[in-house]
């Protein structure tokens, strides 16, 4: 092992039931550096550090740490924290109602020559901890008393405590104001000074520029590479995130973009927010146009679409529909409104599988009714055979069950469902995520259709290439606020600059 | 040293013995004539209640963790039965009895608390099991009311009064009144500061409060959870036997139905005394004066003697709803902080 270095993983492998989460993924730590660990969701990050920290069991390859002799296998947290690897999460992994101090020593308190708690060493060890990293905490209040921010620092306090060599920061900076980041990264820095090694996961590409030495990259569970951050420009970054390289990349155009800055208005949302997942945003959707909305994964995407829907009641803004200024409570107000949603999570939000196709089918429709108006058989027969020819869903009958269909033939039940209620307004979720490319195209070509009816949509994909041939405009969301629009010259490489921030920064 | 600040906690405390001893003041205003203002009127509270005091502590150590302990009223109940018929039936010695009667309180935790701990069932359905068990066997030991009066140690004991040096008056006969305690009382405080040392001072004690402040992060910080739990319900079933003996002491009988609801008057004490149903927060000084409360109001209503007895169970559960909300207005209040 080189000197410097604190942490080697190599060759690390590890599978979940019918997926490769983690295919011969290297990763290199060195003493007193920040290292971010970046990929989208999925992309492996979370099972890497849970391998490293013992909750998940890897099955191939070996991990080093500096001063252990010999391959290590942790099995649990605890087996971590004894060899120097500590982790802190987003959510504070401390006790409220327990004072600072407590929450700095609880489990290896000093004792008095009597075995109790000696309160008095405990107290001053812990101003000492404190006033060291220049924190402004009183050790006796009880830790709720505090910040989140302050919390975690705390946190990360007891994890430098404990004689950490390996300090892993995971997302811990999704639930702080800017400000808050930037006293996290202060110490972060004093800690890296003190020759710490950090890890640090997190999914703010800004943060990443602003604190880091170093970058790993990671991809469906592979390794893409490992980068000093100098060399890795941020649209570079995305690139190798989302496995696009626009050099090699065909611009697949949409035949024509339609202008639509003359149709009728049907959506304008202004200022519209919902604490935590999105910051105020404005949209506006003409009638039969298909808007797009982009950004890494976790940007808000979902979020924004939620908000719309009244999945998440929005806090602040208005939303007309039609010109008229509308409320909305609930998505029940929003179906009455003529709107839809497809939820990304189609098997915890979207399909009942015990109902079969039929009824899942008439389920939206019948929501909108209300209760006591049972749809008439006939009718619910009508629907389901519409819709199982019109989407060519492939289903032994309509009385099959739907957890028994393909994942792409859910989905297009689903879509069924939806356009069963008539919608003026439909929300795409990733419509086409796991299914195949012959459905993919299908889909599209749905959205086209429906679009060309004078339907509006909004369309949620992570891929790129999709929107491009489906979608006429284009939102643009990074770190869950909304912070642009491309209606012109939509190409991959717009778009891809556009996500990763600071427009075309070479 | 320590500078804390009044938490909401600390304030619910003192919210709470304030309450003590207004109710209390107010008692010797009203019914001065009926010697509510003599010393012994607040001794035989603590007479009276102190199985109850034992039981209390115990629930309070449960409570912290998050959990809940409602078998206890079922256990003194089958304490008492067995010390009974042990000593009346089966003529076994008294000592031997109670140290019986200990261990069958340890183990009846250490089930309970395997099964909350370790099986992570919920605390109110293992110990509602508890509960029927205790209270079954109780019936199978026997159904009759049983009266110990054969044991000379055990009646002894039961009689010993302990004088106090102080506080003595002449009654208006002009006998010389000195005010006493019994053994029950010597037991029952020693109980509560051991506990109340042990949940300040000892890792064990700390762990409880943070396992019930929050169970990940305990585990987190590497806490042993299960191992906490289980010794929570060992120590609520421990002193729950504790005060069992003490509780014969005071009836000396054993009967089925005895102590029925006391886990509901064990658990209101411990709620009036500021524990949280949800764990973390509360302390044993809290649950004593939550169960002088509980004594004081059901003296009150002895000493007016025209009021049904069941105005006591009004006034606690009055009393409860007072707290609970006061605690709900703390806790948004900190929500929104």
């Amino acid at each position: 092992m080189e000197n410097n270095v604190v942490l080697t993983m190599r060759g690390i492998s590890m599978t979940f039931p019918g997926v490769k989460a983690l295919d011969n993924v290297d990763f290199t730590l060195r003493k007193g550096e920040i290292h971010a660990l970046m990929g989208e969701n999925g992309a492996g990050k979370s099972t890497l550090i849970k391998c490293l920290t013992g909750i998940n069991a890897f099955e191939a390859g070996e991990i080093h740490v500096d001063g252990i002799n010999g391959p290590v296998v942790n099995h649990s947290t605890l087996d971590a924290q004894k060899k120097g690897i500590s982790t802190v999460y987003q959510e504070v992994n401390l006790c409220g109602n327990l004072s600072v101090a407590e929450n700095l020593f609880i489990g290896r308190e000093p004792r008095t020559k009597i075995g109790t708690i000696d309160w008095k060493a405990m107290v001053k060890r812990s101003q000492k901890i404190m006033a060291d990293l220049d924190m402004p905490v009183d050790v006796n209040q009880n830790l709720e008393e505090y910040s989140l921010a302050l919390q975690q620092m705390i946190a990360i306090a007891r994890a430098v405590d404990m004689d950490c060599k390996v300090l892993i920061l995971d997302e811990p900076t999704s639930s702080l104001d800017d400000n808050e980041v930037e006293k996290l990264f202060k110490l972060m820095r004093q800690l890296r000074d003190k020759g710490v090694g950090i890890i640090f996961v997190t999914h703010f590409l800004e943060q990443v520029y602003a604190v880091c030495d170093r970058i790993t990259v990671l991809r469906n569970g592979t390794l893409v590479g490992e980068y000093p951050i100098a060399d890795l420009p941020r649209v570079k970054l995305v690139a190798a995130m989302m496995g696009k390289d626009f050099d090699d990349l065909a611009a697949i155009k949409t035949d024509e973009t339609t202008d639509f800055s003359h149709a009728e208005v049907l959506i304008e949302a202004k200022g519209l927010s919902h604490k935590g997942t999105i910051k105020p945003f404005d949209l506006t959707i003409h009638k039969g146009e298909v808007v797009g909305l982009t950004g890494l994964l976790g940007s808000g995407r979902s979020e924004l679409a939620r908000v719309i829907y009244g999945a998440d009641r929005n806090q602040t803004g208005t939303l007309k529909v039609n010109g008229k200024e509308v409320n909305i409570k609930a998505p029940i107000d929003a179906m009455n409104l003529g709107m839809g949603l497809l939820p990304d999570d189609r098997k915890a939000e979207g399909i009942i599988g015990d109902l079969s196709v039929r009824e899942n089918i008439i389920l939206a429709l019948q929501a909108k009714r209300g209760m006591f108006k049972l749809i008439p058989m006939r009718e619910q027969i009508a629907l389901a055979d519409k819709y199982i020819e019109m989407l060519q869903v492939k289903t032994a009958s309509r009385e099959t069950l739907i957890k028994q269909l393909s994942g792409g033939n859910q989905q297009k039940v689903i879509l069924g469902r939806w356009l069963a209620t008539d919608p003026d307004f439909l929300i795409l979720d990733e419509p086409t995520r796991g299914i195949d490319v012959g459905t993919k195209t299908e889909i599209q070509k749905l959205v086209l259709k429906l679009a060309k009816e004078g339907k509006s949509l909004i369309f949620i994909s992570s891929e790129i290439e999709e929107m491009l041939r489906t979608c006429s405009k284009m939102g643009v969301l990074r770190d869950g606020a909304k912070v642009g629009e491309i209606t012109e010259n939509l190409t991959q490489e717009t778009v891809m600059n556009a996500i990763a921030g600071g427009g075309s920064n070479e | 040293m320590k500078t804390k600040k009044i938490n909401s906690n600390t304030l619910l405390l003192i919210i709470t013995i304030a309450l003590f001893f207004v109710m209390y003041l107010a008692g010797c205003v009203v019914y001065s004539a009926k010697g509510f203002t003599h010393l012994q009127t607040f001794l035989n509270i603590l007479i009276n209640n102190a199985g109850l005091l034992c039981v209390t502590c115990g629930m309070t150590c449960v409570m912290l963790t998050g959990g809940i302990d409602i078998s206890v009223g079922s256990l003194i109940a089958l304490d008492c039965m067995f010390l009974a018929v042990g000593m009346e039936r089966w003529g076994m010695s008294a000592p031997l009895l109670c140290v019986l009667v200990l261990v069958i309180g340890i183990v009846f935790g250490i089930v309970q608390g395997f099964c909350v701990g370790y099986l992570q069932i919920q605390p109110f359905i293992v110990t509602m099991a508890g509960m029927f068990f205790g209270r079954g066997m109780t019936a199978i030991i026997s159904t009759d009311q049983v009266s110990i009066s054969s044991n000379e140690w055990f009646v002894n004991l039961a009689n010993t009064r302990i004088f106090l040096p102080f506080g003595a008056y002449t009654n208006n006969k002009g006998v010389l009144q000195v005010p006493y305690i019994r053994i029950t009382v010597v037991v029952a405080l020693i109980v509560l500061v051991a506990i109340f040392l042990m949940l300040r001072y000892t890792k064990f004690g700390r762990s409880l409060y943070a396992v019930g402040g929050n169970e990940q992060s305990a585990v987190m910080m590497g806490l042993n959870v299960p191992m906490t739990k289980l010794k929570a319900y060992v120590l609520s079933s421990f002193l729950c036997s504790i005060g069992g003996i003490c509780f014969c002491l005071n009836t000396m009988s054993g009967n089925v139905q005895q102590a029925t609801g006391l886990e509901m008057d064990a658990i209101a004490s411990s709620v009036i005394g500021g524990t949280l149903l949800t764990g973390g927060v509360g302390n044993v000084i809290g649950s004593f004066f939550g169960v002088l409360i509980n004594g004081t109001i059901s003296t009150l209503v002895k000493t007016n003697g025209k009021l049904l007895s069941s105005w006591s169970n009004i006034a606690v559960a009055a009393l409860l709803c007072f707290f609970i909300v006061l605690q709900s207005i703390f806790a948004n209040i900190k929500a929104k902080k």
